[in-house]
């Protein structure tokens, strides 16, 4: 099948039958809801911080499986991190996903949605859980949409 | 269980079974590949592919005949002008309208909607009359009564739907009452393909002295539609999921309806003759025409309709409710599947989840084989509410698709479930 399995990698696969961190986090200081209106994709984003750095970070919702596992993956990585650094990293993720020549990636596990390139359609179900992380570091109580 | 068959052996003994499949070659695009795969396009119900008729109709107007209308005294002008109008009489004879000055040509459905609502409801509405519509319409025959109801004060009420998403005529009946102004809905679900029995329909909101207003988008390829015999006040419809281009469609109105409403937009063209001679401004149907129309589009869909006719409803119809039967057999044969949509009588629309799987995904494992369906809420996000689920795949199907492709669409869907489920 054409560039599908570039797609959907068997970690992404995983992901999305076996979501890492997909609970409430009731400890949550930091909390942001996504919304991408094209697929109905939802998912509520919980961040925990201790001293500006990410101390845990859950999240719940429904979604396609490049979404799901997106943000299973984005919760795994960015434990530890400072809001700063999240930052940086989702502009390498957004390179990534979105530009014909990317910036060296050096996203690790993440680089496994670099598939997503490929499928313009599906570049904001990759996107949603970090434009949701983003609105809940910044403290922004609104709903993000795609859109 | 046994396994779904396609009765292609009665299709093709049928008179018209083997001519419907050659008239597959008349649609150019149909020969596309995809992903290197040969194109299954199965998202005719967003829009249809358009006929070499079609497409040389609207090439021949640009090289032949371009020009304004209703203007000038030159030639090309009147040649313009006379194709655009003979257009016109194409549509009404087409939905058996009594006259041509009822078929105003606006943008798609979605305009022919919300001309009704600002010119015929607007200036007449008060707090508290009721616009009723119901629980499986398009968004553009729901957003367009919100707005009103804001501007005027009306309350807009939906009648429901059953699980198997017919309309619940008792609620119906129920929700029909001295305050209702307007009836306005779907002749065809888009999201759920149920066929509404309108006729009766119409027969109940009239006993009530309610106008009624079809939105006929997801009907006027697949059935001929008589609005004389509906008896409704307004029919709606886009041209281009009818085999012809977009940006061009259709509102039906009664004549002593459309006259006693104000204009919809102001320009120009509302208030001139073709002549110039003398002042036009009320006549039919051009005060609902402002501006210059979409002249080549007008002509297109007067090919696109010679072209449907041609072929005729009745091996359409037959072709359709087949193909639809086989498809829904062998979609709802595999594990875990869902069908969104099962009323009684229904047309060329397939709606369907898998269980595990987002309909998002599906999409692109199909989209990677070169098919093409939709997926996602349709516009129709209360029925998506309705049904529990965040979104749908949807196959619609039009006279050109084969029962192989209904195969590869399942063979595909297959892949998915192996590959994601």
């Amino acid at each position: 099948m054409f560039d599908l399995r570039a797609l959907y990698q068997e970690v992404i696969i995983d992901h999305n039958r076996h979501p890492r961190n997909c609970r409430r986090l009731d400890s949550a200081d930091r909390i942001a809801e996504g919304y991408n209106p094209l697929c109905g994709d939802r998912l509520t984003v919980y961040v925990k911080l201790h001293e500006g750095v990410v101390e845990d970070v859950s999240f719940e919702g429904s979604g396609c499986a490049i979404s799901v596992a997106s943000a299973s993956l984005m919760t795994e990585h960015i434990k530890g991190k400072t809001a700063h650094e999240v930052d940086q990293l989702f502009a390498r993720f957004r390179s990534m996903v979105t530009d014909a020549m990317p910036t060296e990636a050096a996203l690790g596990k993440l680089e496994v949605l670099a598939g997503v390139r490929e499928f313009p359609a599906r570049v904001k179900c990759a996107t949603l859980a970090w434009h949701t992380l983003k609105s809940a570091l910044s403290n922004e109580h609104s709903t993000v949409t795609t859109e | 269980m046994s396994a779904p068959s396609y009765s292609i052996s009665a299709m093709k003994d049928a008179d018209h079974g083997s001519e419907l499949a050659a008239r597959r070659q008349d649609f150019p695009i149909l020969e596309r590949r995809v992903r290197g795969r040969p194109l299954v396009y199965l998202d005719n119900a967003a829009t249809t592919q358009k006929p070499h008729a079609v497409i040389e109709a609207i090439a021949r107007y640009y090289r032949e005949c371009n020009s304004n209308i209703h203007r000038g005294v030159h030639t090309l002008s009147q040649e313009a002008t006379e194709r655009f109008e003979e257009a016109r009489v194409k549509v009404q004879r087409f939905i058996h309208a009594a006259h041509s000055h009822e078929i105003i040509f606006v943008r798609g459905t979605t305009e022919a909607i919300n001309l009704v609502a600002q010119s015929y409801g607007r200036p007449q509405l008060k707090p508290k009359d009721e616009i009723l519509i119901t629980a499986m319409e398009h968004h553009s025959n729901i957003v367009p009564w919100q707005l009103l109801c804001e501007q005027t004060g009306a309350v807009l009420k939906a009648v429901p739907i059953n699980d198997a998403g017919e309309l619940l005529l008792d609620e119906y009946l129920r929700l029909l009452g001295s305050r209702t102004r307007l009836l306005a809905l779907t002749h065809v679900s888009n999201a759920l393909g149920t066929i509404n029995p309108i006729r009766e329909i119409i027969g109940h909101a009239h006993a009530h002295g309610v106008p009624v207003l079809i939105d006929g988008a997801q009907a006027v390829a697949h059935m001929p539609v008589d609005v004389q015999a509906l008896d409704c006040d307004f029919y709606a419809f886009s041209s281009h999921k009818l085999f012809g281009p977009t940006g061009i469609g259709v509102l039906y109105g009664k004549t002593a309806l459309l006259e006693a409403m104000p204009p919809y937009q102001g320009g120009g063209d509302m208030i001139k003759s073709v002549t110039l001679t003398k002042t036009q401004f009320n006549d039919l149907p051009y005060k609902f025409e402002a501006g210059t129309p979409h002249i080549a589009g007008a002509i297109g869909l007067g090919a696109a309709l010679d072209y449907v006719q041609e072929i005729g409803f009745e091996p359409i119809g037959r072709h359709e409710h087949e193909l639809l039967r086989y498809a829904s057999e062998r979609v709802a044969s595999l594990p875990g599947a869902r069908i969104i949509g099962t009323a009684r009588e229904k047309a060329s629309v397939l709606s369907f989840v898998l269980d595990g799987i987002h309909p998002h995904d599906l999409g692109t494992v199909l989209d990677c084989q070169g098919i093409a369906i939709r997926t996602g809420h349709h516009c129709a996000m209360p029925v998506m509410e309705r049904f529990h689920v965040p979104a749908t795949a949807r196959a619609s199907f039009a006279f050109y698709n084969t029962p192989g492709e209904a195969d590869r669409l399942c063979e595909a869907l297959r892949d998915a479930q192996r590959m994601l489920g």
